[in-house]
C-alpha cells in the first residue's frame, strides 16, 4: 500500500471509528458486572434481569411499538396511496401537495412537534395515544412516499395501461398490478416508518401526555439523571432491534432490483 | 381520459385532506398564535401583536438564539470539513465495497440519535474512556471536564448529524464526471484550481443540501444540550420547549419556531438556487 493509500484508509477507519466507538461503548457497559465503576468485572445479565422486573418501562416498550406499528401501517397505506397518485394523475394543487411533502420531510422535527401540539391544543384533543398516533402518522408520510416513489420510477407504464384496456377498473388495475410489483418498497417503507417512530423523541414529546408514556422519552428522562447500566442495556436492546429492522428492510429493497 | 375515477379522486383525497389537516393547518395556527398576545387560562389571548418578534431582539434571548447559531454552524463546519473528505474518498473506493460502506455510514443514521447522544454521554464523563485514554497516554495528568461544556454539545450535534451532510455529499461527488477534472489536468490547472473551478461549483448543491440537513437538526436538538452541556449550553430548541413545557409562553415560543421556519425557507432558497446553476453548468 503506497503512503497515500494508507492515509486515504487511515482517515476513513477514523471516521468509522467516531461513528462506532460511542455504540460499541455502549454496548460493552451493558454486559459489565459492576454499577458505577468502568473497570472491566466480568459479563453480566442483571442490568437485562432488571429492566423486566420493571413493569413500567415494559408498559413504555410495549406502547412504542404499539405505536410504531399502527402509525406505520396507516402512514404506509396514505403515503402508498401518494406516490401512486403523483405518479400517474394530473390534478389541481399538484405541486402544492409535492412541496408540501417535501416541506414536511424538511420542518425540523420541534416545529412539527409544537404546530401539532398548537392544532391538538385548539381541537381541545387530550394529548395521549390518539395525538400521538396522528403526530407519527403524519411524519412518516413522506418517507412512505420518496421511498415508494424512487421504486415507482422504474415502472412499466405499459402494464397499467394494458390493465386497464384489458377491463380492470382503475382501482383493481392498482391493486393487481402496480401493487405488488411495488410491494418490496411499500415493505420497506414501513419498516423505516416504524424504526422512526420506534426512535423519535422531539415530535413525541410535544404530542403525548402523562397518560401514555413511551420508550423513547422514558430514556430520555431516565439518562437526563445520569448514566446507569440498565440504560445501556435499554439502549443496547433498541438498537438491536432497529438494526434487525433495518437489515430486513435492506433485503426488501434489495430483492429483484 | 373524461371518465369518473372513484379510486383517484379517493387516492388525492385522502393525502390532500391529511397534508391539509396535519401539515398545513398545524404551520398556519403556528404562525396565527406567534401573532397573539400570551393568555391567562387559556394559552393565547386573542389580541393581535408583533411583540413575540420584538421579544426575540431582547439581549437576553438575542444571547441565546446568537449562541444557538453558533453552536450549529459550527457543528455543520465540522460535519462539512470531516465529511467531505471522507466522501470524496468513499467514491474512490473499489465499486463493490462501497455499497457496504455506504451501508455502514447510513447504520447510524437510521439508529435512534437520542440513543447515540447518549452513547456519547458515556465516552465523555470525566471517568469517560476518552480521559482514560488521554491519561493513559500521559497527554494529561487530570481528567478533563469534558461533559457538560458547549464543546461536548458540538461534539454530540456532529455525532448525530454527520451522516446526513455525508450522504447528500457522496450523492453529488459520484456523479461527478470525472473527464472534467482530467480534461482540465491536461489544460494545466493545479488541484486546488480544479476543486475551486470544477468540483467545488458542481458539488454546491450538495453541500447546501448537507448543510441544510445538520443546521437545522442542530438548532432544535434540546435533548442534546441536556444530556452534554447541562446547564452550559441552550438552544432555540431549549428555548422553545421551556416556552411551551415551563414558562407557558406559547405564542413567544411560537415566534421562536416560526423563524426557524424562516430560516428553512432561506436554507431551501439556497439549495434551489445552487441546483439550478450546477444543472445549467453541467449542460454543454
Amino acid at each position: 500500500m503506497s503512503p497515500r493509500n494508507a492515509a486515504r484508509t487511515a482517515y476513513l477507519v477514523l471516521i468509522y471509528g467516531f461513528l462506532y466507538l460511542p455504540i460499541l461503548v455502549l454496548i460493552v457497559y451493558s454486559f459489565n458486572d459492576a454499577k458505577y465503576s468502568l473497570e472491566w468485572r466480568g459479563v453480566t445479565w442483571t442490568w437485562y434481569r432488571n429492566l423486566l422486573d420493571d413493569p413500567d418501562l415494559l408498559q413504555a416498550a410495549l406502547n412504542s411499538v404499539l405505536i410504531a406499528a399502527l402509525s406505520a401501517t396507516v402512514a404506509t397505506g396514505i403515503g402508498a396511496l401518494a406516490a401512486v397518485a403523483l405518479y400517474r394523475y394530473e390534478f389541481f394543487g399538484k405541486p402544492l401537495l409535492q412541496g408540501l411533502i417535501f416541506v414536511l420531510m424538511m420542518t425540523p422535527d420541534i416545529v412539527m412537534g409544537i404546530a401539532l401540539l398548537i392544532l391538538f391544543a385548539s381541537l381541545s384533543l387530550p394529548l395521549g395515544f390518539w395525538t400521538l398516533l396522528l403526530a407519527h402518522i403524519t411524519f412518516n408520510i413522506p418517507f412512505v412516499v420518496v421511498t415508494v416513489l424512487s421504486r415507482i420510477s422504474g415502472f412499466d407504464r405499459h402494464l397499467l395501461e394494458a390493465a386497464r384496456d384489458l377491463g380492470a377498473t382503475e382501482f383493481q388495475a392498482v391493486r393487481r398490478v402496480v401493487l405488488p410489483l411495488l410491494m418490496p418498497a411499500v415493505a420497506a417503507g414501513w419498516l423505516l416508518s416504524f424504526t422512526l417512530s420506534m426512535d423519535d423523541v422531539m415530535v413525541s414529546f410535544f404530542v403525548t401526555g402523562p397518560t401514555f408514556e413511551i420508550l423513547p422519552l422514558k430514556i430520555y428522562s431516565m439518562a437526563r439523571l445520569g448514566v446507569t447500566p440498565e440504560i445501556n442495556a435499554l439502549c443496547t436492546l433498541m438498537l438491536g432491534a432497529t438494526l434487525i429492522l433495518i437489515l430486513i428492510a435492506q433485503l426488501l429493497l434489495r430483492e429483484r432490483t | 381520459m373524461r371518465r369518473k375515477e372513484p379510486f383517484k379522486l379517493t387516492a388525492v383525497g385522502v393525502i390532500g385532506f391529511w397534508l391539509t389537516a396535519f401539515a398545513l393547518l398545524p404551520n398556519l395556527l403556528l404562525v396565527v398564535a406567534s401573532l397573539l398576545e400570551r393568555g391567562g387560562d387559556e394559552f393565547v389571548a386573542l389580541i393581535l401583536t408583533l411583540d413575540n418578534y420584538r421579544r426575540l431582539f431582547d439581549p437576553l434571548y438575542l444571547g441565546v438564539l446568537l449562541d444557538s447559531l453558533w453552536l450549529a454552524a459550527a457543528t455543520t463546519l465540522l460535519c462539512l470539513l470531516l465529511g467531505y473528505p471522507f466522501a470524496y474518498l468513499l467514491t474512490r473506493m473499489p465499486a463493490r465495497w462501497r455499497p457496504l460502506l455506504l451501508l455502514l455510514v447510513i447504520v447510524p443514521f437510521w439508529t435512534s440519535s437520542l440513543v447515540r447522544t447518549y452513547a456519547m454521554v458515556i465516552l465523555l464523563q470525566t471517568n469517560g474512556w476518552l480521559n482514560q485514554l488521554l491519561l493513559d497516554l500521559g497527554w494529561i495528568a487530570e481528567p478533563l471536564e469534558l461533559l457538560y461544556t458547549e464543546s461536548a454539545v458540538i461534539a454530540g450535534m456532529l455525532y448525530a448529524l454527520l451522516p446526513f451532510m455525508i450522504l447528500p455529499l457522496y450523492a453529488v461527488l459520484e456523479k461527478l464526471d470525472r473527464r472534467l477534472i482530467e480534461a482540465a489536468r491536461d489544460l494545466g490547472a493545479g488541484w486546488i484550481t480544479i476543486f475551486r473551478r470544477i468540483i467545488l461549483p458542481l458539488t454546491l448543491p450538495g453541500i447546501v443540501a448537507g448543510c441544510l440537513l445538520t443546521f437545522l437538526p442542530g438548532l432544535g436538538m434540546f435533548y442534546v444540550a441536556d444530556l452534554l452541556g447541562g446547564a452550559r449550553a441552550m438552544l432555540v430548541g431549549n428555548l422553545i420547549r421551556d416556552q411551551f413545557l415551563s414558562a407557558r409562553d406559547w405564542p413567544f415560543g411560537a415566534a421562536a419556531s416560526v423563524l426557524l421556519t424562516v430560516l428553512m425557507g432561506f436554507l431551501l432558497w439556497a439549495y434551489y438556487l445552487s441546483a439550478r446553476r450546477a444543472n445549467r453548468g453541467a449542460l454543454p
